[in-house]
């Protein structure tokens, strides 16, 4: 209890009892020190840990940007895109506060990508960090939620067409979908009612939920402490005088001044282009964004912006030749986990689901499939705590399987990224195609492939 | 479970017996669940108006009325693009030559006699329109909304063979000079042909038919 507490701070000192007081009304001094000051850390993140605190940043930025936009953005169909184009002509600064908050956005998504390949790498999804993993997840969606309602806002050709194709999706689903796209977009094209909702989203509804998630992923992350890249849990080890791990150093000030370090990096590399390329040669911001929408002539070439395209090359890649092989990937996949598992009613589960998928695949559009193939390929990052069979967590010691399908994924990742921009052609879709199955080897065979993979024994102590 | 040690008096009521205790818990938690229930059902009922309030207005809907295009002007192997409803509606004056690889290219359409498709059942024959001269289609894909483009035969980037129709910018989509889709393509079924009719020779009405729709 607070009252029973010798007061932390020498009372004669103006600050101190200062202090003291709100400590007596508010727990500042326990926060800081449980959650930064005496929060320790392994002691050998190396440069795959500055992510985590330059999304933050990040963050911060957008959220700054986003307020100022807002005073003179207008969201209506008839004066976005001018309003826009009045911020960056004619508000004083106006040019810089956008740019900052576009390059913004694609920074969101360069530094969140390296954020989860960092936990890919090093399995901080593994157990006991199951749950920052899936917090983690639901920013991420959260984050495409986000990214995807902004992009309407500026009302350009890419704006709206982009709008267009991803509300159409929900138009796919059986029966309902028809009548969900209408509900989504209020009207039965995209128009002013699907401006003005997605305002409402992008700048208040889904930034509350991303406040909250990311809430819920650091005090997940500080209840089991921080993953490191050796993978071994440093709370095993502690200290008998302390009581704390000997292979941590607290937060701060060893990894503030570490994080400081790279946000000065990372501002510098985010202030080379946001005054020197602020488009990055159109795919920060599209070549046909600076035309103002259109509902009746789409843009001879559209594609979403680069941090989508890895999804979209995936929806347009299920083509109905696919179909087949997809049917023989779903039924491998169901007969390996009934020879793997012992219970009778999971084995029945499994065939059974497998066979519904495969008669849904010959049943169906095509283009259903696609719509629920993009969504599996971002889902499917939740369920890598289950998926993962490895005796241990880093790649340092996983063998050499892992490390091929890990590499393997990058890959895919990068031609599904790169395909997702280009123009659709035959030999496209087929390299896509091929990808798109190592995209899902990657995660739904890796309860095989981790077991039967060799390791390396861990080591006791992190090696730095 | 079978040594329950015994309860202690009650902090408000310590002269009240045991069972009557009990009950009165009883009729607590009965009390919580029925006030859980009732305002669970009350907080459904209030998030209907806000579900609600996202589906198109009176003003939206009123905004579909009918369009008149001029087509005196049209010559053979012209498009002209009006807008119905906010969407992109194509009149096409196809020529003799266009209309006859409707009838060479079946083979390789997805759905040739438009069985799966949307159109007027005045329009569900090999042209998909009421005078085979003119097309009238939305030209809205199928399979994620994008407006596809006019291709004309012969046009380098369509590959060899290639007789003249639309494709679409967004998934690659190829459709014939009838709308129909060729088969393996992303868009599941062929372009809607909306309800129209002809006012007169140069007049045509969409969204509205002869019955008056």
């Amino acid at each position: 209890m607070a009252e029973a507490k010798a007061p932390a701070y020498d009372n004669a000192s103006w600050l101190g009892r200062t202090l003291n007081w709100v400590d007596e009304r508010f727990p500042l001094t326990v926060l800081w020190k449980s959650q930064v000051a005496e929060y320790y850390a392994p002691k050998n993140f190396n440069f795959w840990y500055f992510f985590g605190s330059l999304a933050l940043l990040v963050l911060v930025n957008q959220i700054l940007t986003g307020i100022f936009l807002t005073m003179n953005y207008k969201p209506d169909a008839n004066l976005a895109f001018a309003s826009v184009e009045y911020i960056m002509r004619e508000v004083p600064w106006g040019w810089l506060i956008r740019y900052m908050h576009s390059t913004g956005a694609s920074a969101f998504f360069i530094v969140v990508y390296l954020h989860m390949f960092r936990g890919l790498m090093y399995g901080s999804y593994r157990k006991p960090r199951e749950l920052t993993w899936i917090f983690g997840c639901f920013i991420f969606l959260c984050l495409m939620a986000e990214a995807f309602f902004g992009y309407l806002l500026p009302w350009g050709q890419m704006s709206y067409w982009g709008a267009q194709v991803i509300v159409n999706l929900f138009g796919a689903i059986p029966i309902i979908g028809e009548d969900l796209a209408i509900w989504i977009r209020g009207d039965y094209v995209i128009g002013d009612a699907t401006l003005n909702r997605f305002f409402a989203f992008h700048v208040i509804a889904i930034p509350l939920v991303l406040l909250g998630l990311i809430v819920a992923h650091l005090i997940a992350l500080h209840e089991t402490g921080s993953n490191n890249p050796d993978g071994v849990e440093i709370k095993k080890l502690k200290d008998p005088k302390t009581g704390h791990p000997v292979d941590g150093i607290p937060f701060h000030p060893y990894y503030t001044v570490k994080d400081i370090f790279g946000a000065v990096i990372f501002l510098i590399l985010f202030s080379l282009v946001v005054f020197f390329a602020p488009e990055v040669g159109g795919y920060f911001l599209e070549h046909n964004n600076f035309i103002p929408a259109d509902s009746l002539k789409t843009p001879s070439h559209i594609a979403p912006v680069w941090y989508f395209t890895p999804f979209y090359s995936i929806l347009r890649a299920t083509t109905e030749s696919m179909m087949p092989w997809l049917a023989a990937f779903v039924a491998l996949v169901a007969v390996l986990t009934a020879l793997s598992v012992r219970s009778r009613v999971a084995k029945l589960a499994a065939l059974g689901i497998a066979a519904v998928l495969i008669v849904g695949f010959f049943t169906l559009d095509a283009k259903v499939w696609g719509v629920v193939l993009m969504g599996v390929s971002v889902l499917v990052f939740l369920g890598l705590p289950w998926l993962d069979k490895s005796p241990v967590r880093s790649i340092r010691y996983k063998g050499p399987i892992f490390k091929v399908m890990l590499t393997l994924f990058v890959i895919a990742f990068v031609v599904l990224g790169y395909l997702g921009i280009q123009p659709p052609t035959p030999g496209g879709t087929l390299v896509s195609q091929i990808f798109l199955f190592v995209y899902f080897a990657f995660f739904l065979l890796m309860p095989w492939y981790t077991a039967i993979d060799s390791h390396k024994p861990e080591p006791k102590r992190v090696t730095g | 479970m079978s040594s329950n040690p015994p309860m202690p008096p009650h902090p408000i009521a310590p002269d009240r017996p045991t069972e009557a205790l009990k009950d009165a818990d009883t009729t607590r938690r009965n009390l919580i669940v029925g006030t859980a229930v009732a305002g669970g059902l009350a907080g459904a009922v209030v998030a209907w108006p806000f579900l609600a309030s996202l589906s198109p207005s009176e003003r939206a809907k009123a905004a579909g009325a009918p369009v008149e295009a001029d087509i005196s002007e049209l010559a053979p192997g012209q498009m002209l693009v009006v807008e119905w409803r906010g969407k992109p509606v194509w009149i096409l004056r196809r020529d003799e030559t266009m209309l006859k690889t409707l009838k060479d290219d079946t083979a390789r359409l997805a759905d040739p006699m438009s069985k799966r498709s949307q159109q007027p059942a005045y329009c569900q024959n090999e042209w998909r329109s009421i005078k085979p001269e003119y097309l009238v289609a939305v030209g809205i894909c199928t399979h994620l909304g994008c407006s596809p483009l006019m291709k004309p035969a012969g046009d380098a980037s369509m590959g060899s063979g290639w007789e003249g129709g639309f494709l679409c910018p967004c998934h690659g989509s190829r459709f014939d000079l009838a709308a129909r889709v060729y088969a393996n393509m992303p868009a599941p079924d062929n372009l809607p042909v909306p309800p129209y009719r002809f006012a007169s020779d140069a007049k045509v009405v969409i969204g509205e038919d002869t019955k008056g729709a």
